[in-house]
């Protein structure tokens, strides 16, 4: 926490002329705190999370929608998942939990079997499209240890749109892992911060190990147009895989 | 860690307590993008308050994620509580529109999504 905090003050000393609220990674980095947190008895609560209960009035979906869909956004903490679905999402995004009902935590198992839930802080928002459906944009940690909590989130997802931060590549590989593990098909947008250096895209696709067919796009999670763009990109994927295999 | 002895045999979570340690049972979770809203139906009088909460919330659509966050209670109580108000008829769902073996009829969809969004921009 301690580094994270010190890199925000320097971000903004140098960029904040322009940019009132600290780039992509406040909300991800504070969540560091609850996600990491394993709850083995119930006797522990979870910290840093008594802002539980929402204030703000209840925005109920449009009474003609039919259904619902969702999508994920994967990737490491402080990448921008929280932001970009902020900036998407039609209410203000909301947190809960997903519990993993399987040991996650490798170390716990022998000690107590039967007791370990682990809970994954999940925050997501939402999208009305066209008065019928709504979509759900479901933001997921990418450390290894929450792959359980994938499981029964992937299930019936559309797509996962797997969110990169230049300067730190390899915190995204196990989200990418879990996503071909699980095989749901996915895009990679890079969320381009202030003090990200310009990579090629063949450079970043060979970092990635990403097949040619999948999209890489880059975006800016604080931008509406930039973020919205970056989910058309992997539904227009979607469509194309569904379309060639036909 | 706690030496053996200390086993205990209270329910792993408290919250759980108002579901009377049901969770992931038998029946599938709900999804958590599963709309779900109040039929309007009487709720009995004695039914837990839990049950009435999310009853009263659930004036209008909202998913099953939606409704756990407003109300502070973990997904996989929520999940259970309402599966019991629809068995009762308290609570109507909408199931989500799932993909499954990403067929054909998945197109549709996809394609309303991408229309949906473009009109975003």
């Amino acid at each position: 926490m301690g580094l994270r905090a010190s890199s925000e003050i320097s971000m903004a000393g140098t960029d904040g002329t322009t940019r009132k609220n600290p780039p992509a990674r406040q909300d991800d980095a504070d969540r560091t705190t609850r996600t990491d947190h394993t709850n083995e008895t119930g006797e522990t609560d979870e910290t840093g999370d008594t802002d539980d209960m929402d204030d703000t009035p209840v925005m109920y979906v449009q009474s003609s929608v039919a259904g619902a869909a969702k999508i994920l956004v994967v990737g490491p903490m402080g990448v921008g998942k929280t932001t970009l679905i902020g900036t998407v999402s039609e209410i203000k995004p909301l947190s809960t939990e997903a519990t993993m009902s399987q040991a996650g935590a490798r170390l716990d198992t022998k000690v107590r079997p039967s007791k370990t839930t682990t809970t994954v802080a999940l925050d997501f928002g939402r999208i009305t499209l066209g008065g019928e459906l709504v979509l759900y944009l479901f933001g997921t940690p990418g450390q290894q240890r929450f792959l359980p909590a994938w499981k029964d989130l992937a299930r019936g997802a559309l797509g996962a749109l797997a969110l990169v931060d230049t300067r730190d590549l390899e915190a995204s590989f196990d989200a990418i892992g879990h996503l071909e593990d699980l095989d749901v098909p996915f895009s990679v947008a890079v969320n381009a911060f202030p003090d990200s250096k310009p990579h090629s895209e063949d450079d970043l696709r060979s970092a990635l190990d990403l097949l040619p067919h999948t999209p890489l796009v880059i975006c800016d999670a604080r931008e509406h147009q930039s973020s919205v763009q970056a989910l058309i990109s992997l539904v227009s994927h979607l469509i194309e895989t569904l379309t060639e295999a036909s | 860690m706690s030496s053996p002895g200390e086993e205990r045999t209270t329910a792993a979570v408290r919250p759980y307590v108002i579901t009377r340690g049901r969770a992931g049972s038998s029946r599938d979770a709900l999804p958590l993008e599963t709309l779900v809203m109040a039929s309007g139906s009487a709720l009995a009088p004695d039914l837990q308050p839990e049950y009435r909460r999310i009853a009263d919330h659930c004036q209008g659509l909202l998913s099953v994620a939606e409704v756990a966050a407003h109300l502070g209670q973990p997904p996989a109580v929520v999940q259970v509580l309402l599966a019991d108000l629809i068995d009762w008829g308290h609570i109507v769902a909408r199931p989500p529109i799932r993909v499954v073996k990403r067929k054909r009829a998945d197109l549709d969809l996809l394609r309303k999504v991408l229309d949906g969004l473009e009109s975003k921009l």
